[in-house]
């Protein structure tokens, strides 16, 4: 069971306080949009066996959904931060680059 | 035959006797005796018998990892099958019987198996049972049922109380050996929080037993010098009796205790189940010794070496008067040794290592025992327990060149490290050749949350066996996990502990090394299951050459003892068949729990009325009062009627729709979803969420809306009244509610954050009444206040005031076709308000009515239910709600998803009313068939049921239902299947049964 800081209230807290949302950073399409387009945005999701970024809302506690950088093989959490981003902020990409140098980056 | 010795017994106390029964009869032991050291102590040796051929099985092991001894203890609801016997402890009263042996334990028909066992290989099953296939039903099913299985299920409900405890600690340390006792005070004495658990009811693991000294003294005094320092810390919880059950992310650790198991007259909970969080695990779990692979090494009376020597030194009971010991390492020779000061007689050490000086070999020699090396076991003679073994040369086949008598046999193949926990969450292990062992890797630990290995290991688990060395590598370890965790180690040197000195062992997995296949097929790896070394063979012949494969195909460490003693042994007899090196070979996975947990200790208090939170209405307790019967809606309970004396629910419900049809009905709606969207945004939002334009509804307004997930499936629907310029209330369906608020925030918060909208859930602030019927006016202009007259408060039109006295809001909108206010009040008056309802209601007829008369009123009107007519998968077009859907707008929610190919298709099954020909109701669910096959060769079908009922304002079955092409097919006849019954025919007809024109509404 994940330990996870709220970036909104800052309270870590265990996993079963929070609810997982899936890949974090998606592009909606909307009325317009190309199939291929639509289809990835609603069916086709990243399963990396690494670094990965995740939606969770902190459920049982402020409400707020944040985002977190973890990776999926070793559970290391890099950072958590508010949701109200289109990519992952600097520091956090720091982060990551400091733990994994190998890593190809952000799409 | 075993026995009670006289004198010795370091866990007993003589002078408290323990009565207990086996199989119904008569049974004494002592206080401190498990039921294994009481059973074996009474000359039982015979214990159960095996799974798969029946065989007799006695004792091989003293602790946890014991395979055989197996019983059902207790009686009615405290029965529990598959309790290991070596770690039941005694108490007055026990009940305990044998399993898996019919009629009885000494006569077993079951052992019919065993006869044919060379018709039993590994993958039997899986060959066996493919053809014929109609002998599988009558034959092999039948078969199987009676034979397999282990002990049975208890047929009433646990009278037992469980518990959860939650806990968090720098340091948990597992096993409460010299190394956790070391570890845990070189933590404790550092300042840290630290949890020590240990599975047993003692403390100090097997040093006492295998007579190490500390100190200058015996190991007791130190460990109980250890305890008591411990037990004085503030900063240290001891647990006994608790095993660390399994590791998980992040340092969450399971602790499950048995507080009650050794005394069931104590008032306590029988098991706690301790939910731990540790930012730093330790570890030292010990190490349990393998078997020796010979021929008939499942005798009863074939015993490991080291359980032998507990049984003696613990429990003062020897399993034999002559002993013949069998080794390929030193430690085994403390059996010898400590038999031999019980009294007992050890006729032979066969030591499979050409030669063997060691230190523990010439004081058994100086003992007077002959030892004899480069030997083995060839074959084991007895039925029901050992009376000889075959002596051979280690090297040879088998050819037995001296017989030995005995009535028992110590085996030790060598010591495993028990790495569970620390391969639970990822830990990796290293093979030690010099050993044969596998053992922790420390630079491939378990890592935490941070990215720092979170798990380490102290003393035996570590793989330092020897006690000196596993005390100095507890020391070492727990130094830098201290220093990991920014604490100050105390600059003490270690106790320095006396141990002889160990020489190698001699890996030996098959015994003798040249044993042919009639050997082979009496070689036993997992006792519980019944595999033999051919078995393992058999399957690496057969291609099996990934571990996990030959697992599962053979069955080897799947049993409830999950491989402890079997699971070394077995993938060295793979990697031999392979002609591979162990390493490569690999580890099957070691998962959680340790041993078997009890399920009622992972539920906790969670049963019963406490399962889940139960949601009250206001008006739950006049529901209660008054007849309701419940149905559960989500958390909620709603009244699903209301039943009368003497009348049936069916009864109930049929009356309450003509009452609500012909005078007046009340309606608990409090469990409605209530979600206020306000903001100078809330038009933008509410256009996103809804598919039709809500932005347009004039305050004072009601529009029905229909809201659907990206895909275009309908997901919710309900009444959205606008409340002024900026703020509308949502209604969703009561089971709808919190999905729709968190669904709302998603977006808000992480798609649409600009925008100035927010959004409360007011659920739970009001109680909501359907006022409903001719007479629901009358009733509200006799409360008195709000004008509510037709042309002040038209049809989709709410209001607020005062009604009655009480402040309320009144939506004059209609879910059953009739005249119709639903009216909210603050929820702290819901009780009073509905009751002044009752009260003054009963001058017009005014009865309550249940989720059941909802559910009729509404499919007689063909209103859609979410859940009934919706499964996720359809889109509002299907159920003809094309008009719901605004076209004008670019956007909403689904709107992209509704314009794929699939969505406008005119091949959809759509929404169509049925009826019967002959009047009766269909069942629900209950499909058309259509012409012809599909692609699985399976019938296609053409519609299916979603809502079903009788009707009493028809007098007739009603039915909607989800038919291909529907609404093109109007009074086609076709037939639906049901099960049991000739097919029914249906004509499909419009969905509005009743007042289609909606005169009776817009009164």
């Amino acid at each position: 069971m994940l330990l996870l800081t709220c970036p909104n209230c800052g309270v870590t807290a265990e996993e079963s306080e929070f609810h997982q949302g899936g890949e974090a950073h998606l592009r909606r399409a909307g009325p317009g949009s190309p199939d291929d387009a639509f289809e990835g945005y609603l069916f086709t999701r990243r399963n990396p066996h690494g670094v990965h970024f995740e939606r969770w809302r902190h459920v049982f506690g402020c409400g707020k959904w944040f985002h977190a950088a973890r990776c999926t093989a070793t559970l290391e959490v890099f950072g958590t931060y508010p949701a109200q981003t289109t990519e992952p902020p600097a520091d956090i990409v720091a982060a990551i680059r400091a733990k994994r140098p190998d890593w190809e980056g952000f799409r | 035959m075993s026995t009670r010795l006289a004198t010795g017994g370091r866990l007993i106390d003589r002078s408290a006797r323990r009565r207990f029964t086996f199989d119904g009869r008569a049974h004494e032991g002592y206080a401190g005796d498990t039921l294994a050291s009481a059973l074996l102590a009474g000359g039982h040796t015979l214990l159960g018998r095996s799974f798969k051929y029946h065989r007799p099985r006695g004792l091989v092991a003293s602790g946890a990892e014991e395979p055989n001894a197996l019983v059902g203890l207790g009686a009615g609801a405290r029965f529990e099958p598959n309790q290991r016997a070596t770690t039941t402890e005694l108490f007055d009263g026990l009940q305990a019987v044998s399993q898996n042996a019919w009629p009885s334990l000494d006569w077993d028909v079951g052992v019919v198996n065993n006869a044919f066992a060379r018709f039993l290989p590994a993958g039997f099953y899986y060959k066996m049972f493919m053809h014929p296939r109609p002998l599988w039903k009558h034959l092999f099913e039948p078969f199987i049922r009676r034979s397999a299985g282990l002990g049975r299920a208890p047929s009433e409900r646990d009278a037992d109380r469980y518990e959860h405890f939650y806990a968090f600690c720098d340091v948990l340390v597992v096993g409460g050996g010299i190394a956790g006792l070391q570890a845990a005070l070189a933590a404790g004495r550092a300042g840290a929080r630290v949890i020590l658990l240990e599975q047993t009811a003692h403390w100090g693991g097997r040093s006492p037993v295998d007579g190490v000294r500390i100190d200058g003294g015996p190991a007791e005094a130190w460990i109980n010098a250890a305890v008591q320092e411990l037990d004085g810390m503030e900063n240290v919880t001891l647990r006994p009796r608790t095993m660390g059950a399994g590791v998980y992310d992040h340092g969450y650790v399971l602790g499950y205790e048995r507080v009650g198991d050794h005394d069931p007259a104590a008032e306590v909970p029988r098991h706690r189940l301790w939910r731990i969080r540790a930012a730093r695990l330790i570890t030292a779990t010990g190490a349990l010794e393998r078997p020796l692979s010979f021929a008939g090494n499942d005798v009863p009376g074939v015993m490991l070496a080291s359980a032998v020597r507990d049984y003696v030194v613990n429990w003062a009971v020897s399993p034999g008067d002559r002993t013949v010991v069998v080794t390929n390492n030193d430690d085994a020779y403390r059996t010898a040794l400590a038999l031999k000061s019980a009294g007992l007689e050890v006729p032979a050490i066969l030591d499979a290592r050409p030669r063997a000086e060691g230190e523990l070999p010439e004081m058994a020699r100086a003992h007077g025992i002959r030892v004899e090396t480069g030997k083995g076991v060839a074959k084991v003679r007895g039925g029901r327990h050992v009376t000889a073994v075959g002596v051979c040369a280690q090297a040879g086949e088998g050819a037995v060149l001296e017989e030995i008598a005995c009535d028992a046999v110590a085996m030790s193949g060598g010591w495993s490290p028990v790495v569970h926990l620390w391969s639970h969450c990822g830990g990796k292990l290293e093979w030690d050749a010099a050993q044969a062992l596998f053992r922790p890797d420390p630079d491939r630990a378990p890592t935490g949350h941070d990215g720092h290995p979170f798990v380490a290991t102290a003393g035996a688990a570590s793989g330092a066996l020897q006690a000196d060395r596993a005390m100095a590598d507890a020391d070492e370890n727990m130094k830098n996990v201290l220093q990991g965790i920014g604490r100050k180690s105390p600059s003490r040197k270690p106790p320095k502990v006396e141990s002889a000195e160990e020489a190698p062992l001699a890996p030996v997995w098959q015994m003798p090394q040249g044993a042919g296949p009639a050997l082979r097929a009496k070689m036993w790896l997992d006792y519980q299951n019944d595999v033999k070394v051919s078995d393992v063979r058999l399957a690496a012949q057969e291609g099996y050459e990934s571990v996990e494969h030959t697992k599962r195909y053979t069955t080897l460490g799947m049993a409830t003892d999950q491989g402890k003693l079997s699971n070394i042994n077995g993938l060295a007899t793979l990697s031999q068949a392979l002609h591979e090196e162990i390493p490569q070979v690999g580890t099957t996975t070691f998962r959680p729990p340790y041993t078997p947990i009890s399920m009622a200790a992972i539920a906790g208090e969670a049963r019963g009325p406490v399962f889940q939170p139960l949601r009250r209405t206001p008006m739950h307790e006049w529901h209660e009062a008054n007849g309701a019967d419940w149905e559960p809606v989500g958390q909620w309970r709603r009244p699903y009627c209301y039943r009368r004396a003497g009348e049936s629910r069916r009864d109930a419900v049929h009356r309450e729709v003509r009452n609500t049809r012909n005078a007046l009905g009340l309606l608990d709606a409090s469990t409605l979803g209530k979600i206020m969207v306000s903001g100078p945004d809330a038009e933008r939002f509410i256009d996103m969420l809804y598919t039709g334009k809500m932005s347009t509804l004039k305050p004072g307004k009601c529009r029905y809306g229909l809201m659907c997930d990206e895909n275009g499936f309908l997901m919710d629907d309900g009444v959205c009244a606008r409340l002024d310029e900026r703020s509308f209330l949502c209604h969703t369906t009561s089971g709808g509610a919190e999905r729709i608020h968190g669904w709302m925030e998603d977006w808000l918060q992480c798609e649409w954050w600009d925008w100035q909208v927010h959004v409360v859930n007011l659920t739970e602030q009001f109680a909501q009444v359907a006022v409903v019927g001719p007479n629901a006016r009358n009733l509200l202009e006799r409360l008195g206040g709000i004008d509510v007259s037709k042309e002040t408060l038209p049809f989709m039109a709410w209001t607020e005031g005062t009604l009655g006295g009480f402040r309320a809001r009144v939506f004059r909108i209609s879910f059953s076709g009739e005249l119709s206010f639903e009216i909210a009040v603050p929820a702290s008056e819901g009780r009073a308000f509905w009751e002044r309802l009752v009260e003054a209601g009963e001058g017009f007829g005014a009865m309550p009515y249940g989720t059941e008369a909802l559910h009729v009123m509404r499919a007689e009107k063909g209103f859609i239910m979410i859940g009934d007519e919706t499964d996720g998968t359809i889109i509002p077009q299907d159920l003809g709600l094309d008009w719901a859907i605004s076209k004008k707008k670019e956007d909403f929610l689904g709107k992209r998803g509704m314009e794929r190919v699939n969505m406008t298709s005119p091949d959809r099954w759509k929404l169509v009313g049925l009826e019967t020909l002959d009047g009766s109701v269909l069942p629900d669910g209950a499909h058309a068939p259509a012409e012809g096959l599909n692609a699985n060769g399976q019938r296609n079908t053409q519609g299916r049921v979603t809502s079903t009922y009788y009707s009493p304002t028809l007098g007739r079955g009603i039915a909607m239902a989800l038919v291909h092409r529907g609404p093109e097919r109007m009074g086609e006849t076709i037939a639906f299947n049901v099960p049991g019954r000739t097919p029914v025919k249906a004509k499909i007809v419009e969905p509005v049964f009743y007042d289609p024109k909606g005169e009776r509404q817009n009164v």
